[in-house]
């Protein structure tokens, strides 16, 4: 007989490192002017940039643990209570494990709740388990639900802005390093719409979102060394989709690529491709994005590399005849 | 001194009512509605007192009692399309159908929402209690477990759970199934105080009530309710199949005819 003594071990954990974000600097900002707003997070505040929020606003903040289908439930109550909860946790833990419970909760009767999503995409090196390569497609799938992907930091506050102000729920990708910000002109602060970078008219021509915005401006910028001219239309919003802006980006090309930080299908490939086929535009669309299968452990780069998702073999795919 | 009878009145309205409405299509979770009639009764004669006060039906299936139940803000021939093409009164309401607080038909989620409402009732201020219809089947279901975390971690006192321990899942007994025994213990030990009493005992049931509702509890409470599906009428009670009942015509009037003799004062 084997007998088991209880004994306590002092675990140290150590203070978590207040992290000032454009993410952190929205909601701080948000919780100054809207009273109603409040934070849930799912363990994990450390690493999402809610702790500036909750240091400020301790009775607008709970973290509500690892338990996610809980969580979603909760946010339902409490934004039927009159209040706008933004819950922050990790991409692949909002949408895998309470899908369920979002679709429910949610969407049944929308709610504007604010689902921000970390680590979007191939941002993580644990393969799978921290890799939401199918978000875009689980949470685009939900009737009323806004689906957003930003590329910088001025679209996820914008973002998170028009999603506070929304009555139906939103989900929000949200990338924790900062981005360089977009070459965008003529911006207005609130704006998180489809726009055209880079040249206009291109020879050759991209369609992206996210990260891969970023990806297709690296391309463009190779494309451009060797004397193309090269468009690329950015698309922060997936659902509800900017069909209009699509096709008539679309219309004067033989062939574009679309660029993304998700599987194709169900993402912004899929989206665009579905746009277009109706319209007659004999474009032939070639999808950049994650193949149908868990990428590999490692960093973003090195994950770019083994997929196909590098500059270089995304300018290749524009050039392919 | 309370008038008794009025509980016994509305748990008998509101099997009544449940049976005329489900004798226009011949089949419902009629079991369901006779088994917790006499816990609505008093809930909604004794519990919701102000409009801060909520109840939140977990189980969806359940819909039928809580349209009996609220059956005077609505159009009763309306409510009688229940469970028909294009009716509002769907089998498994959505929420947003008068009365209906929240989309509960994919089980095991209704008790989170209402820990949402009462941790923003709280919030708010304090005001209102939220009362939360739960099912013993959802207990096999892991998020009923995190919402009594949660429950307990933020000691929502404003949140009364109600467990219908009727035994019986789609297929079968829950103990043959999977077990979720012993019920009592297992919420105790998630930090709920707990009271068990016959959930057809109208005065156990108010007493029970009262006590979960006394301001000086410290602790969130339960209330375990045994019931019996389909009690009031013998014919549904030995159902070879409680879950789902359809049934002839004749039935569902000897049904309505005992109820509309059964004595009350």
């Amino acid at each position: 007989m084997i007998s088991l003594s209880i004994y306590q071990v002092n675990v140290i954990v150590p203070p978590a490192k207040i992290i000032m974000s454009a993410f952190s600097d929205v909601l701080l900002s948000l919780g100054e002017t809207e009273d109603n707003v409040v934070v849930l997070a799912g363990d994990l505040a450390r690493y999402v940039d809610v702790l500036p929020f909750a240091e400020q606003f301790p009775d607008r903040f709970w973290n509500m643990g690892m338990a996610e289908a809980n969580l979603i439930g909760m946010a339902s109550g409490l934004a039927k209570s009159g209040y706008k909860p933004i819950v922050v946790t990790y991409g692949v833990f909002i949408t895998r494990r309470a899908f369920d419970q979002v679709a429910m909760s949610l969407t049944t009767a929308p709610k504007g709740v604010v689902l921000v999503g970390f680590l979007p995409g191939i941002t993580c090196r644990f393969r799978a388990t921290h890799q939401p390569i199918d978000d875009i497609a689980l949470m685009g799938s939900l009737p009323s639900m806004t689906v957003v992907d930003p590329a910088d930091d001025r679209e996820l506050q914008n973002a998170v802005r028009s999603a506070v102000n929304s009555s139906h729920p939103t989900y929000i990708r949200a990338l924790r390093d900062a981005q360089p910000a977009l070459p965008v002109r003529n911006e207005n602060p609130q704006d998180c719409r489809s726009v055209v970078l880079g040249d206009k008219n291109g020879d050759l021509a991209f369609i992206s979102t996210g990260l891969g915005t970023q990806w297709a401006l690296e391309a463009a910028a190779l494309l451009r060394a060797s004397g193309h001219t090269v468009s690329v239309l950015h698309v922060p919003v997936l659902k509800p989709f900017d069909r209009p802006a699509i096709v008539e980006f679309c219309e004067p090309y033989s062939q574009l690529v679309t660029v993304e930080n998700h599987i194709a299908h169900g993402g912004l490939h899929a989206a665009v491709a579905s746009a277009v086929v109706s319209t007659g535009i004999p474009a032939r669309i070639l999808p950049a994005a994650i193949p149908d299968a868990w990428p590999p452990s490692g960093s973003t780069d090195f994950i770019r590399k083994e997929i196909g998702l590098t500059a270089e073999s995304i300018a290749e795919l524009a050039l392919k005849v | 001194m309370r008038n008794k009878s009025r509980t016994r009145k509305r748990a008998n309205s509101i099997r009544q009512i449940a049976i005329q409405v489900a004798s226009y299509s011949g089949e419902a979770y009629i079991g369901q509605a006779l088994g917790v009639a006499d816990i609505l009764a008093c809930v909604f004669e004794l519990g919701i007192q102000t409009e801060n006060d909520r109840f939140v039906l977990s189980p969806g299936h359940y819909g039928l009692a809580l349209y009996a139940a609220n059956a005077d803000s609505y159009d009763f021939a309306e409510l009688c399309t229940y469970g028909k093409d294009g009716s509002v009164f769907e089998q498994s309401p959505v929420e947003g159908i008068p009365g209906v607080e929240v989309t509960g038909g994919s089980l095991g989620q209704g008790l989170s929402q209402a820990a949402g409402l009462a941790l923003g009732a709280r919030a708010r201020g304090g005001a209102g209690r939220i009362f939360c219809l739960i099912s013993d089947g959802e207990l096999q279901e892991g998020q009923t477990w995190e919402a009594c975390l949660a429950i307990s971690h933020h000691k929502l006192t404003n949140l009364i759970v109600l467990l219908d321990r009727n035994g019986v899942q789609v297929d079968g007994r829950t103990a043959s199934i999977l077990n979720v025994e012993p019920v009592a213990a297992k919420f105790t030990a998630f930090g709920l105080d707990v009271e068990e009493v016959d959930g057809h005992d109208l005065d156990a049931i108010e007493a029970a009530l009262l006590n979960a509702m006394d301001p000086a509890n410290i602790n969130p409470r339960a209330i375990i309710f045994n019931t019996r599906l389909g009690m009031g009428v013998p014919e549904f009670e030995n159902a070879s199949y409680p879950h789902y009942i359809s049934a002839a015509s004749e039935v569902w009037e000897r049904a309505l005819h005992l109820l509309q003799n059964e004595p009350i004062d």
